[in-house]
């Protein structure tokens, strides 16, 4: 199902690409992902063609892109999330610290803890506030006692900035939750796991204002533990919590840039045209 | 990635940007007339044309007030991005620059009675061509910027040194002349004032330039080497270039 074609080394320099829109990395501090070349089908139908992206450590990362751009489809190649359409097929490469991740020894459900993500509809385990957080480390085994799992708990329901309204309430159920804690409880479920990468699909589009303010306040303190890499339909939102931005269009990566560049100054009239609102 | 002027979806963004770059236009084109007049009241001695001048500084006022507000609002209200940012931006600062422009027509029109007597312009009398010259800068930068020309936009701010070439010469030929003439120091430095206000006006026009440049290419405008200006020194700080 999968297929790699590609087999550039990760250890050539990461700025070279034989893409048409350079990746950026130089002076972007640690690279965490790697993408070079990556095609994505659906059946016949080509959804991404020839992406090469670096992500790096320091840096959000937003895409964004009209309705079927490709931006979904290609951060979900991020952590082989399109193994489970059957007729999508991947190739190219793409690297998480220098490793393939769609290289056969890869194990999909590590690849997956490394590489976290929340989606567009917060959804929670219909379990328990604690057993959501519990979950993933039991699985993973990343607990060998009830306080080491008490300790993951309280500390991603910190970092995720719900500990103080559910510390008191940690064995009511997690859809019971308003939609933006049941969101932030979907941040604390994937940092739980001590991933290296959280991928956000659309994380705010079914939230309110001041959830939404919250879930960006959060990214932009996550920044720097975890790569973080976003998909937005909303470019304020792309504009306030990233600093790097890709626009996709028609399956292909238009441009790639520092975000503040890329809403004041783009290079590409695709672009333009796209964040000023002249779009078809 | 310059502003082609092609519509957005949302068409009422385009009413918006549309009715201030009308506003613009007009607000230029009034100062440029101020100029014009308040030199004409300056040859001709004509009262009457000066006090129309001062009189009609007030609708460039107003301007500028309506322009800001519309701007201050279309930013809050269509969260501008990229060259329509830049535009709104460039908008918002010209408006102030060109109402400085008629500020300083205003203040020749003001020296007009006070320099009447002499009926002649005397060792000014390369005024009249300064002005022509620093009007047509005002009028070219605003081209520049109903255009989105930002090679116009350069070529104003490069032939903002023929304003300060003749600035340079009448202030020469007035401080002979105060030299020489004593008793009439008061009214030649009228005269040398209303030259460094043309002189201002050309800046000006250039500070305009360099907002349509910024706004066409999304980049600060080149640096032009203006060269060393004998009266540097003897001139009053003043806030700008």
């Amino acid at each position: 199902m999968m297929e790699l074609i590609d087999s550039t080394s990760s250890s050539e320099s990461p700025t070279m690409t034989e893409s048409s829109v350079p990746a950026i990395s130089a002076g972007d501090g640690p690279l965490k992902m790697t993408t070079r070349n990556v095609d994505v089908f659906y059946g016949d139908k080509q959804a991404i063609n020839d992406v090469s992206i670096d992500v790096t450590m320091d840096n959000v990362t937003a895409f964004i892109g009209p309705s079927g751009c490709g931006k979904s489809t290609f951060l979900r190649c991020l952590n082989r999330m399109n193994d489970t359409i059957p007729i999508a097929k991947v190739t190219g490469e793409i690297t998480l610290e220098g490793e393939d991740i769609y290289a056969p020894k890869m194990d999909v459900v590590q690849l997956r803890a490394r590489v976290g993500m929340v989606f567009q509809k917060p959804n929670p385990f219909p379990k328990s506030i604690y057993d959501n957080i519990a979950y993933g480390p039991r699985i993973h085994g990343l607990a060998s006692t009830k306080e080491d799992l008490d300790n993951i708990v309280e500390t991603s329901l910190q970092r995720a900035g719900l500990w103080r309204e559910v510390q008191d309430r940690l064995q009511d159920s997690g859809t019971a939750l308003s939609g933006g804690q049941q969101q932030r409880l979907c941040i604390a479920r994937a940092i739980a796991v001590d991933p290296e990468v959280i991928l956000m699909d659309e994380p705010c589009s079914a939230l309110d204002p001041i959830a939404t303010a919250k879930i960006e306040e959060l990214i932009h303190e996550l920044r720097g533990k975890y790569a973080i890499v976003i998909v937005t339909h909303n470019m304020q939102q792309a504009a306030r919590v990233s600093q790097r931005t890709a626009f996709f269009h028609l399956g292909t990566l238009v441009e790639y840039g520092v975000t503040s560049d890329i809403f004041t100054n783009p290079t590409q009239e695709k672009t333009r045209d796209y964040i000023t609102g002249r779009y078809g | 990635m310059a502003n082609t002027g092609t519509e957005h979806t949302v068409k009422a963004f385009d009413t918006d940007i549309n009715e201030l770059r009308g506003m613009v236009a007009e607000i230029g084109g009034r100062s440029e007339q101020a100029i014009a007049k308040a030199m004409r009241a300056l040859e001709k001695h004509d009262l009457e044309l000066a006090a129309e001048v001062v009189a009609e500084d007030k609708l460039i006022d107003e301007l500028e007030k309506r322009i800001d507000e519309l701007t201050f609002q279309t930013i809050a209200l269509r969260a501008p991005m990229a060259d329509d940012l830049r535009e709104l931006i460039a908008t918002f600062k010209i408006s102030g620059v060109v109402e400085r422009i008629g500020d300083y027509a205003k203040n020749i029109a003001k020296r007009v009675p006070v320099i009447a007597s002499t009926h002649k312009l005397g060792p000014a009398s390369l005024l009249p061509s300064m002005s022509n010259i620093a009007s047509q800068l005002v009028r070219d930068s605003l081209e520049a910027f109903a255009r989105r020309d930002a090679d116009l936009a350069l070529e104003v701010s490069e032939r903002d040194q023929i304003v300060d070439d003749f600035y340079t010469s009448i202030f020469r030929s007035v401080i002979t002349y105060m030299i020489e003439n004593p008793k009439d120091i008061g009214e030649a430095a009228h005269l040398l004032f209303i030259a460094k206000n043309l002189e201002r006006i050309g800046d000006h026009a250039t500070n305009v330039a360099e907002m349509v440049y910024f706004a066409a290419k999304g980049e600060p405008m080149p640096e032009r080497d203006r060269g060393e200006n004998p009266t540097d020194l003897l001139e009053e700080p003043t806030t700008g270039r």
